[in-house]
Protein backbone atom coordinates (compact mmCIF):
# COMPACT_ATOMS: atom_id res chain seq x y z
CA UNK A 1 0.00 0.00 0.00
CA UNK A 2 1.06 3.46 -0.87
CA UNK A 3 3.33 5.36 2.07
CA UNK A 4 3.12 9.54 2.00
CA UNK A 5 5.99 10.86 3.95
CA UNK A 6 6.49 8.11 6.33
CA UNK A 7 2.53 7.23 6.58
CA UNK A 8 1.44 4.06 5.25
CA UNK A 9 -1.67 4.25 3.75
CA UNK A 10 -4.56 0.77 3.50
CA UNK A 11 -6.02 2.43 0.40
CA UNK A 12 -5.32 3.14 -2.78
CA UNK A 13 -8.07 5.89 -3.02
CA UNK A 14 -8.21 9.23 -1.73
CA UNK A 15 -11.99 10.89 -1.78
CA UNK A 16 -13.24 14.65 -1.64
CA UNK A 17 -15.70 15.75 0.62
CA UNK A 18 -17.66 17.97 -1.83
CA UNK A 19 -21.02 17.93 -3.90
CA UNK A 20 -22.41 15.24 -2.24
CA UNK A 21 -26.20 14.92 -1.94
CA UNK A 22 -25.83 14.90 1.56
CA UNK A 23 -23.43 14.49 4.59
CA UNK A 24 -24.56 10.45 5.33
CA UNK A 25 -24.15 9.79 1.60
CA UNK A 26 -20.78 10.83 2.38
CA UNK A 27 -20.17 8.88 5.27
CA UNK A 28 -21.41 5.74 2.99
CA UNK A 29 -19.28 6.56 0.14
CA UNK A 30 -16.10 6.29 2.32
CA UNK A 31 -17.43 3.56 4.23
CA UNK A 32 -18.24 1.50 1.13
CA UNK A 33 -15.37 2.79 -0.78
CA UNK A 34 -12.64 2.02 2.72
CA UNK A 35 -10.76 5.43 1.19
CA UNK A 36 -8.11 5.94 3.21
CA UNK A 37 -7.75 9.77 3.17
CA UNK A 38 -9.91 12.65 2.55
CA UNK A 39 -9.22 15.94 1.12
CA UNK A 40 -10.95 19.11 2.53
CA UNK A 41 -10.53 23.14 2.45
CA UNK A 42 -10.55 26.31 4.25
CA UNK A 43 -13.26 28.80 3.24
CA UNK A 44 -14.81 31.97 4.86
CA UNK A 45 -17.31 31.43 7.78
CA UNK A 46 -19.28 34.00 9.20
CA UNK A 47 -19.39 34.55 13.26
CA UNK A 48 -21.60 32.64 14.68
CA UNK A 49 -22.12 30.16 11.83
CA UNK A 50 -20.24 27.49 13.50
CA UNK A 51 -20.72 25.33 10.14
CA UNK A 52 -16.61 24.54 10.45
CA UNK A 53 -16.70 22.91 13.82
CA UNK A 54 -19.65 20.62 12.45
CA UNK A 55 -17.89 19.86 9.03
CA UNK A 56 -14.88 18.78 11.31
CA UNK A 57 -16.68 16.41 13.65
CA UNK A 58 -18.42 14.80 10.54
CA UNK A 59 -14.68 14.28 8.93
CA UNK A 60 -13.29 13.02 12.33
CA UNK A 61 -16.22 10.17 12.65
CA UNK A 62 -14.84 9.06 9.36
CA UNK A 63 -11.44 7.79 10.83
CA UNK A 64 -9.59 8.78 7.89
CA UNK A 65 -6.35 10.65 7.32
CA UNK A 66 -6.94 14.28 6.29
CA UNK A 67 -5.82 16.38 3.26
CA UNK A 68 -6.41 19.74 3.14
CA UNK A 69 -5.93 21.82 -0.27
CA UNK A 70 -5.46 24.68 -1.34
CA UNK A 71 -8.15 25.10 -4.30
CA UNK A 72 -8.80 27.56 -5.76
CA UNK A 73 -5.69 29.48 -5.17
CA UNK A 74 -4.23 31.68 -8.03
CA UNK A 75 -1.03 32.72 -6.57
CA UNK A 76 1.99 31.96 -4.72
CA UNK A 77 1.14 34.29 -1.56
CA UNK A 78 -2.75 32.95 -1.86
CA UNK A 79 -1.83 29.35 -1.65
CA UNK A 80 1.06 29.56 1.22
CA UNK A 81 -1.14 31.54 3.61
CA UNK A 82 -4.11 29.03 2.88
CA UNK A 83 -2.07 26.05 3.28
CA UNK A 84 -1.18 27.68 6.75
CA UNK A 85 -4.29 28.27 7.89
CA UNK A 86 -5.27 24.59 7.33
CA UNK A 87 -2.25 23.35 9.08
CA UNK A 88 -3.46 25.02 12.07
CA UNK A 89 -7.46 24.12 11.64
CA UNK A 90 -6.89 20.32 10.38
CA UNK A 91 -3.44 19.74 12.44
CA UNK A 92 -1.65 18.06 9.88
CA UNK A 93 1.64 18.79 7.79
CA UNK A 94 0.28 17.57 4.76
CA UNK A 95 -1.29 19.71 2.25
CA UNK A 96 -2.63 18.99 -1.10
CA UNK A 97 -0.87 21.95 -2.94
CA UNK A 98 -3.11 23.53 -5.58
CA UNK A 99 -1.72 27.05 -7.30
CA UNK A 100 -4.16 27.30 -10.51
CA UNK A 101 -2.75 29.12 -13.80
CA UNK A 102 -5.54 29.11 -15.75
CA UNK A 103 -9.64 29.62 -15.57
CA UNK A 104 -10.62 27.57 -18.20
CA UNK A 105 -8.79 24.53 -17.34
CA UNK A 106 -7.87 24.57 -14.27
CA UNK A 107 -4.58 23.80 -15.48
CA UNK A 108 -1.72 24.60 -12.49
CA UNK A 109 0.73 27.13 -12.86
CA UNK A 110 4.26 25.42 -12.32
CA UNK A 111 5.94 28.56 -11.68
CA UNK A 112 4.00 29.14 -8.83
CA UNK A 113 3.38 25.62 -7.44
CA UNK A 114 7.26 24.94 -7.48
CA UNK A 115 7.85 28.25 -5.72
CA UNK A 116 5.00 27.14 -3.09
CA UNK A 117 5.93 23.95 -2.82
CA UNK A 118 9.77 25.03 -1.55
CA UNK A 119 8.38 27.75 0.85
CA UNK A 120 6.00 25.48 1.91
CA UNK A 121 8.36 22.79 2.80
CA UNK A 122 10.92 24.48 3.75
CA UNK A 123 8.04 25.60 6.64
CA UNK A 124 7.86 22.14 7.73
CA UNK A 125 4.83 21.14 5.09
CA UNK A 126 4.52 17.72 3.74
CA UNK A 127 3.58 18.82 -0.01
CA UNK A 128 1.21 16.74 -2.39
CA UNK A 129 1.45 19.19 -5.34
CA UNK A 130 -0.97 18.67 -7.98
CA UNK A 131 0.77 18.66 -11.03
CA UNK A 132 0.89 18.42 -14.38
CA UNK A 133 2.92 15.26 -16.40
CA UNK A 134 5.05 17.36 -17.20
CA UNK A 135 8.96 15.61 -16.47
CA UNK A 136 10.83 19.07 -16.20
CA UNK A 137 7.99 20.12 -13.71
CA UNK A 138 7.89 17.03 -11.62
CA UNK A 139 12.16 17.49 -11.57
CA UNK A 140 11.56 20.68 -10.00
CA UNK A 141 8.70 19.71 -7.40
CA UNK A 142 11.34 16.75 -6.04
CA UNK A 143 13.91 19.44 -5.72
CA UNK A 144 11.39 21.44 -4.38
CA UNK A 145 11.25 18.76 -1.14
CA UNK A 146 8.27 17.09 -2.69
CA UNK A 147 8.03 13.28 -1.97
CA UNK A 148 5.18 12.31 -3.64
CA UNK A 149 3.74 13.70 -6.72
CA UNK A 150 -0.26 14.28 -8.39
CA UNK A 151 -0.11 14.20 -11.89
CA UNK A 152 -3.54 15.22 -13.22
CA UNK A 153 -5.41 12.42 -15.78
CA UNK A 154 -7.18 15.62 -17.17
CA UNK A 155 -8.96 18.72 -16.31
CA UNK A 156 -10.54 18.88 -12.75
CA UNK A 157 -14.42 17.41 -12.79
CA UNK A 158 -14.21 16.76 -16.79
CA UNK A 159 -14.46 12.99 -16.02
CA UNK A 160 -12.57 12.88 -19.19
CA UNK A 161 -9.89 10.11 -17.64
CA UNK A 162 -6.35 9.41 -18.66
CA UNK A 163 -5.81 12.28 -21.33
CA UNK A 164 -2.25 11.75 -21.62
CA UNK A 165 -1.48 8.06 -21.49
CA UNK A 166 2.32 8.33 -22.77
CA UNK A 167 3.45 11.44 -20.54
CA UNK A 168 2.17 9.10 -17.54
CA UNK A 169 3.92 6.46 -18.73
CA UNK A 170 7.06 8.50 -19.36
CA UNK A 171 6.59 9.97 -15.35
CA UNK A 172 6.04 6.52 -13.84
CA UNK A 173 9.50 5.20 -15.26
CA UNK A 174 11.31 8.52 -14.13
CA UNK A 175 9.98 8.18 -10.51
CA UNK A 176 10.28 4.10 -10.20
CA UNK A 177 9.96 5.07 -6.05
CA UNK A 178 8.09 8.10 -5.78
CA UNK A 179 4.14 7.42 -4.96
CA UNK A 180 2.50 8.85 -7.84
CA UNK A 181 -1.18 9.80 -7.60
CA UNK A 182 -3.92 10.78 -10.73
CA UNK A 183 -5.68 13.42 -9.10
CA UNK A 184 -8.84 15.38 -10.64
CA UNK A 185 -10.06 14.29 -14.20
CA UNK A 186 -11.56 10.35 -13.80
CA UNK A 187 -14.78 9.48 -14.23
CA UNK A 188 -15.33 5.78 -14.28
CA UNK A 189 -13.74 2.98 -12.75
CA UNK A 190 -12.18 1.64 -15.62
CA UNK A 191 -10.41 4.98 -15.99
CA UNK A 192 -8.83 4.18 -11.96
CA UNK A 193 -7.81 0.38 -13.27
CA UNK A 194 -6.28 1.86 -15.62
CA UNK A 195 -4.48 4.19 -13.64
CA UNK A 196 -3.39 0.83 -11.70
CA UNK A 197 -1.56 -1.01 -14.86
CA UNK A 198 0.25 1.83 -15.30
CA UNK A 199 1.64 1.68 -12.24
CA UNK A 200 0.65 4.61 -10.14
CA UNK A 201 0.01 4.17 -6.57
CA UNK A 202 -3.08 6.42 -5.85
CA UNK A 203 -6.52 8.00 -7.47
CA UNK A 204 -7.75 10.86 -5.99
CA UNK A 205 -11.37 11.29 -6.92
CA UNK A 206 -14.15 13.97 -5.79
CA UNK A 207 -16.93 15.10 -8.76
CA UNK A 208 -16.85 10.95 -10.22
CA UNK A 209 -17.98 9.76 -6.94
CA UNK A 210 -20.27 12.74 -5.41
CA UNK A 211 -21.81 13.52 -8.78
CA UNK A 212 -22.71 9.95 -10.00
CA UNK A 213 -26.36 9.09 -9.53
CA UNK A 214 -25.21 6.67 -6.26
CA UNK A 215 -22.52 7.57 -5.13
CA UNK A 216 -21.62 5.14 -2.35
CA UNK A 217 -22.00 2.76 -5.07
CA UNK A 218 -19.12 4.62 -7.85
CA UNK A 219 -17.27 4.93 -4.45
CA UNK A 220 -17.26 1.29 -4.30
CA UNK A 221 -16.94 0.61 -7.75
CA UNK A 222 -13.77 2.36 -8.11
CA UNK A 223 -12.72 0.95 -5.15
CA UNK A 224 -12.70 -2.81 -6.59
CA UNK A 225 -11.06 -1.41 -10.19
CA UNK A 226 -8.15 -0.10 -8.08
CA UNK A 227 -7.74 -3.19 -6.51
CA UNK A 228 -8.43 -5.45 -10.19
CA UNK A 229 -6.00 -2.69 -12.03
CA UNK A 230 -3.22 -3.27 -9.23
CA UNK A 231 -3.61 -7.02 -9.57
CA UNK A 232 -3.12 -7.27 -13.03
CA UNK A 233 0.19 -4.61 -12.79
CA UNK A 234 1.44 -7.04 -10.02
CA UNK A 235 1.06 -9.82 -12.50
CA UNK A 236 3.30 -8.83 -14.84
CA UNK A 237 0.97 -8.21 -18.01
CA UNK A 238 1.42 -10.02 -21.79
CA UNK A 239 3.18 -8.11 -24.36
CA UNK A 240 0.43 -6.19 -26.68
CA UNK A 241 1.26 -8.17 -30.20
CA UNK A 242 -0.11 -7.12 -33.63
CA UNK A 243 -0.25 -10.21 -35.42
CA UNK A 244 -2.26 -13.04 -33.74
CA UNK A 245 -1.61 -16.31 -32.23
CA UNK A 246 -3.59 -19.04 -31.56
CA UNK A 247 -4.18 -19.97 -27.70
CA UNK A 248 -5.80 -23.38 -28.52
CA UNK A 249 -3.00 -25.64 -29.26
CA UNK A 250 -2.26 -26.09 -33.14
CA UNK A 251 -1.46 -29.84 -32.95
CA UNK A 252 -3.63 -32.69 -33.26
CA UNK A 253 -6.45 -30.16 -34.89
CA UNK A 254 -8.99 -32.81 -36.88
CA UNK A 255 -9.08 -31.91 -40.71
CA UNK A 256 -5.13 -31.65 -41.31
CA UNK B 1 -12.06 52.41 12.02
CA UNK B 2 -13.12 51.03 8.21
CA UNK B 3 -11.60 46.91 7.91
CA UNK B 4 -12.74 44.78 5.52
CA UNK B 5 -13.90 40.71 6.81
CA UNK B 6 -14.40 38.44 4.81
CA UNK B 7 -14.53 40.53 1.46
CA UNK B 8 -17.29 43.13 3.30
CA UNK B 9 -15.68 45.91 3.99
CA UNK B 10 -17.13 47.14 8.16
CA UNK B 11 -16.77 49.18 10.38
CA UNK B 12 -15.16 48.17 13.97
CA UNK B 13 -14.27 49.50 17.51
CA UNK B 14 -12.01 45.89 17.69
CA UNK B 15 -8.46 47.31 17.90
CA UNK B 16 -6.94 43.88 17.65
CA UNK B 17 -7.72 40.67 15.51
CA UNK B 18 -8.97 38.53 18.59
CA UNK B 19 -11.25 41.68 19.54
CA UNK B 20 -12.40 41.62 16.52
CA UNK B 21 -13.39 38.02 16.81
CA UNK B 22 -15.46 38.38 20.33
CA UNK B 23 -16.92 41.70 18.59
CA UNK B 24 -18.18 39.67 15.60
CA UNK B 25 -19.21 36.36 17.39
CA UNK B 26 -16.91 33.99 16.55
CA UNK B 27 -16.16 33.35 20.12
CA UNK B 28 -14.73 29.73 20.42
CA UNK B 29 -15.53 28.81 16.79
CA UNK B 30 -12.76 26.98 14.66
CA UNK B 31 -11.61 29.04 12.57
CA UNK B 32 -7.66 30.49 11.04
CA UNK B 33 -7.16 33.86 10.23
CA UNK B 34 -4.96 35.90 8.23
CA UNK B 35 -4.50 39.78 7.68
CA UNK B 36 -3.64 40.81 4.39
CA UNK B 37 -2.64 38.19 3.22
CA UNK B 38 -0.26 36.72 5.84
CA UNK B 39 -1.25 34.06 8.09
CA UNK B 40 -2.02 35.15 11.88
CA UNK B 41 -1.75 32.39 14.33
CA UNK B 42 -4.38 31.51 17.19
CA UNK B 43 -1.80 32.19 19.64
CA UNK B 44 -0.59 35.48 18.10
CA UNK B 45 -4.03 37.07 17.72
CA UNK B 46 -4.07 39.11 20.90
CA UNK B 47 -1.33 40.99 19.65
CA UNK B 48 -2.38 41.13 16.31
CA UNK B 49 -3.23 45.28 15.85
CA UNK B 50 -5.97 46.08 13.09
CA UNK B 51 -5.26 49.28 11.15
CA UNK B 52 -7.67 51.17 8.65
CA UNK B 53 -7.95 49.42 5.63
CA UNK B 54 -6.58 46.18 7.00
CA UNK B 55 -8.05 42.84 4.64
CA UNK B 56 -9.06 40.31 7.35
CA UNK B 57 -9.66 36.98 6.79
CA UNK B 58 -11.92 34.57 8.54
CA UNK B 59 -11.74 30.59 7.28
CA UNK B 60 -13.18 27.22 8.66
CA UNK B 61 -13.03 23.80 8.30
CA UNK B 62 -14.60 23.09 4.88
CA UNK B 63 -16.03 20.23 2.19
CA UNK B 64 -13.10 20.26 -0.90
CA UNK B 65 -11.42 18.06 -3.58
Amino acid sequence: MPTYYDTEVTSRLMLGTAQYPSPAILAEAFKRSGAGIATVSVRREAGGERAGQAFWDMIGDLGVHVLPNTAGCHSVREAVTTAQMARELFDTNWVKLEVIGHADTLQPDPFGLVEAARILTDDGFQVFPYCTEDLVLCERLVEAGCRVLMPWGAPIGTGLGLNNIYGLRSLRAHFPDLPLVIDAGLGVPSQAAHAMELGYDAVLLNTAVAKAGDPAAMAEGFARALEAGRLGYEADPMEPRDMAAPSTPVLGRAFT
Amino acid sequence: MKITVNGTAQETAAETLDALLIEQGYGEAKVATAVNETFVPAALRPEQRLNEGDRVEIVAPRQGG
